[in-house]
């Protein structure tokens, strides 16, 4: 098929005026390339193995030799929070990844094309979001099996509504629009104006809670675990080491519990911020 | 009666900016007029030449980046602009009131009208309780609307544009302000029913010694309602001056090219493009004759039922019988015209005639229910309008979009637009040559390359017109529907795009089926128009004998209802 500068110019000066404009942005794309960069080269960068035990160095408070302290099992926990980023954002990655293609295909045919598919997609929609997201997820690995797989598979499924629901609410709007309409008199198929003409015209809605639901997913794949399902001890995952280290809080070792918990937050926070900066990014029109 | 020569509002050398991601834009400046008791004051310009900002400064509502750099405000006296945002709560409403452009986003959609008359008047502390009420339908009836007690708890969802505009003109007279700034109040509304509500203004305003401002792009209008006119172009007032020798004798050569764009009764498509174009003294173009004969569109008892949802009640589930014939409603009923090779048809009709379905159902966007639709021979209204898209009739049947920024896809760049039919139906397939055919459709629309790689956003009114001209000419189609291609556009551009639409039609061969609201528009581009009203057509033959001799009452108060700026009948003498 042929293209004619279908390329968009994203001139440079677009993106500093967004950030000079918005300078949380800025925080959340440092962020962002903090939790990446944790993500690459954790376990290359990580002072310690994270799985290694010392016994004589067990539930060490913070010092220079141990930033974030050690756990019960003498493991270095700044290693471990560092090592776990790569799967924590792994898991949510794919779940979004996910939940976002089948969510997008399923609401953007729902609302341009309407009738009985909408009508179907939209009860299965309902069905899910009818049950307490977290107690389905929860289900869904207990049915299928205690793997990694299967947690993105739950996060996946629990997100779809959201997507599905944008996104037939942004091909809705377009279905009779002007532009849609003169691409019909163009000679487009009906699924060439859904793939050109109005899913593009979704994508910043769609961006940006493809963007919240990251942190959604983290929280939700780091929760399974704290219950203690999906990943398992030893492997170095925040659900886990918080769940592991909330058993220390009263005794005093808080550095087990807090030091996950944080990078968990952040990261939920920094996806957040990043949702709003990425419609800025990405809305042609705030470009003038 | 107070002193005529103090002047209830005076504003002198206002300047509004606004700041912008390309810093400090000047919306305003240095504008001063006075507007007297009693008076009618019309501001008139086109889009961007700062009328709406200068009304919006006067009642201290700009927008949070918009900044009032210097200049004096004075309301019968008073200094507005040192005046704190309580003092100019009161004076909002009370002293001068504002009516706005859209009426039905005026008012809440969730809230009774009458009831939303009563707000206003709880809130200037002028009635409560019943007496509220009483007032509130009383003023529905002032403003003449049927039924005032019934009509009480319509939502505005239930009545017309025209109604609406009634009722916000009732929220904007209910504390009997001294001044009512009006802007734009008929944009949108049928050529019968701005009449209607300009008289009502005009009526309510002499009833009450109302002061009022209008801010119009519509030159009729002004000259029609107005007593004296203040032209603004670019954020400047040009001229000022008393309605019947600034229209008649404009010193500006801006004003006479506004009256010169506006259409009228009489006079050729080129008159309406400024002096100085060279286009102006060539003779229209027409297309080649020899070809007339043959009939190009055939369209035989086209008709169309929507199922009229209203009439089903809140619950339609208890009309279990079959639906009645009654509660459907024909859009348009047994439609039949021809359309010959190089001719140009005319459909005029005011909103929910059924033109813009019928253009439809012609265009195969729009399926139909009876009738047929043949175009060169070919059946084509038998095809339904899913599977017309790659039909072959396809490319020989275009048409241009009535809003050009909503008819452009807001991702695309202009060259990926007008590349869109290209792509799909034209045999062109390497890049090179479809970049080549793009730019020779922007030189033909006369749309300067540079901007072929620009965002809808980034492009004037014009110019996105000619970028949907462009796109629906690339096939080189046989028959082109243009519905209101112009209707969104101001007068001078309005002038430029029908000339271009006047030359490509000579050049390509094509022929128009040009639906609008304004006869005096079609008729400058149509050899034969048919008006439509209640999904019939009710007149149809050349448009000089339809205009000059209209058969039907509705056609006459159609050509009465259209307001035209009186004629600069000695300019020639004037410039020479």
């Amino acid at each position: 098929m042929t293209s004619v500068d279908l390329e968009i110019k994203r001139p440079r000066s677009h993106l500093v005026y967004v950030l000079s404009q918005n300078p949380v942005s800025l925080v959340a794309i440092f962020g962002f390339g903090l939790i990446l960069f944790a993500a690459l080269f954790g376990p290359v960068v990580a002072p310690y193995d994270p799985l290694a035990t010392n016994a004589a160095e067990a539930l060490k408070a913070p010092s220079w030799d141990h930033w974030f302290g050690t756990d019960q099992l003498g493991r270095d926990v700044l290693s471990r929070v560092l090592t776990a980023a790569r799967l924590d954002l792994m898991i949510s990655f794919a779940a979004v990844t996910l939940s976002f293609f089948i969510g997008a295909g399923m609401g953007s045919c729902a609302g341009y094309f309407g009738g009985w598919f909408d009508a179907i997609s939209g009860r299965i929609i309902d069905t899910i979001m009818a049950f307490p997201l977290f107690v389905l997820a929860m289900g869904i690995v207990a049915a299928l099996g205690n793997t990694v797989e299967n947690i993105i598979y739950a996060t996946a499924i629990i997100n779809v509504p959201f997507y599905a629901r944008v996104a037939r609410a942004e091909a809705a709007i377009r279905r009779n629009s002007g532009f849609v309409q003169a691409a019909k008199v163009a000679g487009n198929t009906d699924f060439r104006i859904l793939a050109i003409h109005v899913f593009p015209n979704s994508l910043p809605p769609m961006a940006v809670q493809a963007s919240l639901n990251m942190g959604w997913a983290i929280l939700n794949a780091a929760g399974l675990s704290f219950i203690g399902l999906g990943v398992r001890p030893p492997t170095p995952e925040w659900g886990i080491m918080v769940a592991e280290g909330a058993n220390f809080i009263i005794s005093g070792e808080w550095w087990l519990a807090i030091f996950p918990g944080l990078a968990l937050m952040l990261t939920v926070f920094t996806f957040n911020l990043l949702g709003d900066a990425l419609r800025d990014i990405i809305d042609p029109r705030q470009r003038t | 009666m107070s002193d005529v020569s103090f002047p209830l509002i005076s504003i002198q050398n206002l300047t509004v900016s606004f700041s912008t991601r390309n810093g400090f834009v000047k919306a305003v400046s240095n504008v001063s007029f006075d507007l007297s008791r009693g008076e009618t004051l019309g501001i008139v310009g086109e889009s961007g030449s700062g009328k709406s900002v200068t009304s919006y400064a006067l009642m201290g509502i700009l927008d949070s980046n918009g900044t009032i750099d210097g200049g004096k405000i004075e309301y019968s006296g008073m200094n507005l602009r040192s005046a704190n945002e309580k003092q100019m709560r009161e004076i909002r409403g009370r002293e001068i009131s504002m009516i706005f452009q859209n009426p039905r986003s005026a008012l809440n959609p969730i809230r009774k009208i009458g009831l939303q008359i009563e707000d206003v008047l709880r809130a200037h502390c002028i009635a409560v309780g019943a007496d509220a009420r009483r007032r509130a339908i009383d003023l529905l009836d002032k403003v003449k609307i049927r039924d005032p007690a019934k009509r009480f708890h319509s939502f505005p969802h239930e009545i017309s544009g025209g109604m609406c505009q009634r009722v916000v003109i009732a929220l904007a007279l209910a504390c009997s302000p001294k001044v009512l700034i009006a802007d734009e109040p008929t944009t949108g509304l049928d050529v019968t029913t701005q009449k209607a509500i300009m008289d009502l203004i005009k009526e309510l305003g002499e009833d009450q010694g109302l002061s009022t401002i209008l801010i119009t792009h519509d030159l009729g209008l002004a000259a029609n309602y107005c007593n004296r006119v203040v032209v603004m172009q670019h954020g400047e007032v040009i001229e000022t001056g008393g309605v019947n020798s600034l229209f008649r004798n404009p010193s500006h050569p801006y004003t006479r090219a506004l009256v010169d764009a506006t259409p009228r009764r009489t006079g050729i498509v080129r008159e309406l493009l400024p002096k100085n174009d060279p286009r102006h003294s060539q003779p229209e173009p027409r297309p080649s004759s020899s070809t007339r004969s043959h009939p190009l569109l055939i369209v035989d008892g086209l008709t169309k039922e929507f199922l009229d949802v209203r009439s089903l009640g809140w619950m339609p589930w208890r009309n279990n019988n079959a639906i009645r014939t009654d509660r459907i409603f024909r859009a348009v009923d047994a439609v039949s015209f021809e359309l010959h090779e190089g001719e140009s048809l005319g459909l005029v009709g005011e909103s929910g005639c059924g033109k813009s379905t019928t253009s439809m159902m012609v265009m195969r966007l729009l399926d139909l229910d009876q009738g047929t639709i043949q175009l060169a021979g070919e059946d084509i209204g038998s095809v339904p309008s899913t599977r017309f898209a790659r039909h072959r009739a396809r490319p020989n049947l275009q048409f241009v979009f009535q809003d050009p920024t909503e008819s452009l896809n807001p991702r695309f760049t202009a060259m990926r637009c007008i590349a869109d039919p290209l792509l799909q139906l034209g045999r062109l397939s390497r890049r090179s040559e479809i970049k080549a055919r793009v730019e020779e459709l922007a030189n033909l629309v006369q749309l300067p390359d540079s901007l072929l790689s620009r965002f809808p956003h980034q492009l004037s009114g014009g110019q996105k017109a000619r970028v949907g001209i462009a796109r629906a000419i690339a096939l080189n189609p046989k028959l082109l529907i243009l519905d209101e291609p112009t209707a969104a556009l101001d007068v001078s551009v309005q002038a430029v795009v029908l000339n271009l639409l006047v030359d490509l039609r000579a050049q390509l061969g094509m022929s128009y089926l040009f639906v609008s609201h304004d006869l005096n528009v079609v008729r400058l581009l149509c050899d034969k128009v048919m008006v439509m009203q209640a999904g019939r057509i009710i007149e149809q033959g050349p448009s000089s004998k339809v205009m000059n001799t209209p058969k039907t009452a509705y056609t006459r108060q159609l050509l009465a209802s259209s307001l035209e700026p009186p004629h600069a009948s000695f300019r020639q003498e004037i410039a020479q």
